[in-house]
């Protein structure tokens, strides 16, 4: 039975020119398998306690989003006078340190099993480029907080990014300016670039042990 | 050379795929549980230590608490001494600010947030101030005055604001120095710390053109030139030697993960050079670039093939691989 006589959408002949979105579909789908995106199976190899940590780390974002949801949709002064407010910023914080503690621990482990192997160059660099981008995420909204350390930081950290030019377009001390990159550009760059980060990673499935000897000899 | 490389190949293209046993294994299961650990230890973390809040300081409890201080600062940024009067670009055109070799990117890209100490932060708060005709006349004759008249005004200021004996006192908020050849200055430094402890002065510096305030660089650069932020991030062990930008305050952990940028301005010459920012900035550059490219970093993408820690992380499969040979 066809799709059409299912109910469902007609695909398009075979002789017909391929449109846009069909080839982004089959070029999708030729990358990433259901079965390679959502898979029920992993190599025997993939058997330690440091594989955790980029579930980790995929957590700690999930709950640092969401803490940071409610901190956004009350507004940016609602957490200095309700203890519902202080609690949920606590929790945003503490997200944030274990998002980077995570996020180390995977990166270093990463670096032991030399998991750029096989074509997997552009999983680390990602990874890399996810760290990076996430520091200075955490920095705006270190200078958002509208307290004492949101005072001294943007301060102090100013004069390093007016030393480079940076500081003539990114100003620490412009409150409204930082709290647009905290909630809004720079959280959706870090989501875009762990989702890359994610996709690559299921693609090329995860880095085969170093087999020493075997390669060399081989 | 050529044999580095075939190794190097030859493992790499070994790792493309893997030809042996799977096992089952639950993605969705696995990022579920991940996400209740970490939601258990994150509201734990939250019940037992909080975070930290300490309200800012704002110019009138400034002004209140350190009223020479903040004269000091506001004599400064009237005769263009103070460190934000020559601190160059962004704020203003009165240095080049930092350089590295021939290349001055503070300067290039220009003053994109102007600030003329004496008008922003003394005379234009002042003026603004209805009804105090000996305030307008004392404004009139600074501003009608020679640079060089006005220099030695408030340099005579600041000064006995300095001296030990006699030293500055302050008596029903107004400053009391010895006679000295002070001019309007005098004047202009009693008005304004008025304003100052009265709050107007923190209202005055975020009034643009416009209602609604989001910008608060100007406050917050007049606050960073006096003592009172350098104070109590002191006591709260958040200055650059203390390693501040790790803490937060109640040491509270904070941005752990700077700990090599905040490094480099322990160490000589980042820790004695005018250029010291840029000099940082730029290593770090390079070391986030090198950070990035590990995978095609002869020797640093070997170590791990050296160092047998992989033989730890896959200790099952080596095992296992062993018994089977």
């Amino acid at each position: 039975m066809s799709a059409a006589a299912a109910g469902g959408p007609p695909a398009a002949e075979p002789a017909m020119k391929p449109t846009w979105t069909g080839r982004l579909r089959a070029a999708a789908l030729h990358r990433w398998p259901p079965e390679r995106l959502l898979p029920d199976v992993q190599p025997t190899y993939v058997a330690s306690w440091i594989y955790v940590f980029g579930a980790l780390s995929l957590a700690s974002l999930v709950v640092t989003v969401l803490s940071g949801s409610v901190l956004a949709l009350k507004g940016p002064g609602w957490w200095h006078f309700t203890s519902v407010g202080h609690f949920i910023n606590s929790t945003h914080m503490w997200a944030v340190e274990l998002f980077f503690f995570f996020m180390v621990i995977h990166l270093w482990g990463k670096y032991w099993m030399a998991a750029w192997r096989g074509g997997r160059a552009r999983v680390w660099m990602s990874g890399a480029v996810t760290f990076l981008v996430a520091i200075p995420c955490a920095l705006t909204g270190y200078v958002s907080q509208q307290n004492f350390d949101a005072q001294w930081i943007s301060t102090q950290a100013k004069d390093a990014f007016n030393s480079v030019g940076i500081g003539a377009f990114f100003n620490l001390t412009n409150f409204g300016q930082m709290y647009s990159y905290h909630v809004l550009l720079l959280p959706v760059a870090v989501l875009g670039l762990v989702g890359a980060h994610v996709l690559l990673v299921r693609r090329h499935g995860v880095v085969p042990p170093l087999e020493r000897g075997r390669v060399i000899g081989s | 050379m050529s044999g580095y490389l075939a190794n190097w190949r030859a493992e790499n293209d070994a790792a493309r795929v893997w030809k042996g046993g799977y096992r089952r294994y639950d993605l969705l299961k696995e990022v579920t549980i991940a996400i209740g650990v970490v939601l258990g230890l994150v509201v734990l973390l939250s019940v037992l230590f909080s975070s930290p809040d300490e309200r800012p300081s704002t110019i009138a409890q400034w002004s209140r608490q350190m009223p020479l201080d903040f004269a000091s600062t506001a004599v400064a940024e009237l005769d263009g001494t103070s460190g934000l009067a020559t601190y160059g670009p962004p704020y203003n055109h009165n240095a080049e600010g930092q350089i590295e070799w021939f290349i001055k990117l503070q300067k290039w890209f220009g003053v994109s947030h102007p600030i003329n100490t004496a008008a922003d932060y003394v005379l234009d708060p002042l003026a603004a101030i209805p009804g105090r005709p000996d305030l307008t006349r004392a404004i009139s004759t600074y501003r009608a005055a020679p640079a060089k008249r006005r220099l030695a005004w408030a340099s005579a200021y600041a000064n006995a604001l300095a001296a030990t004996k006699p030293a500055p006192r302050v008596v029903r908020g107004h400053i009391v120095l010895a006679p000295g050849g002070y001019g309007p200055v005098a004047t202009l430094m009693n008005s304004l710390l008025a304003l100052a402890q009265s709050g107007g002065l923190d209202g005055a510096l975020l009034t643009s053109r416009q209602f609604f305030q989001t910008d608060y660089t100007k406050p917050l650069l007049f606050l960073a030139d006096g003592s009172q932020l350098d104070d109590r991030a002191h006591a709260e062990h958040l200055l650059g030697e203390q390693w501040g930008m790790m803490n937060e305050t109640g040491s509270y952990p904070g941005q752990v993960w700077l700990w090599l940028y905040t490094f480099w301005y322990q160490i000589a010459p980042f820790n004695s050079s005018d250029n010291s920012d840029v000099l940082v900035m730029t290593v770090m550059s390079v070391l986030s670039l090198l950070f990035v490219m590990v995978p095609f970093l002869p020797i640093v993408r070997d170590i791990p093939r050296w160092v047998p820690i992989h033989r730890l992380i896959w200790r099952d499969h080596y095992r296992s691989a062993a018994g089977a040979e």
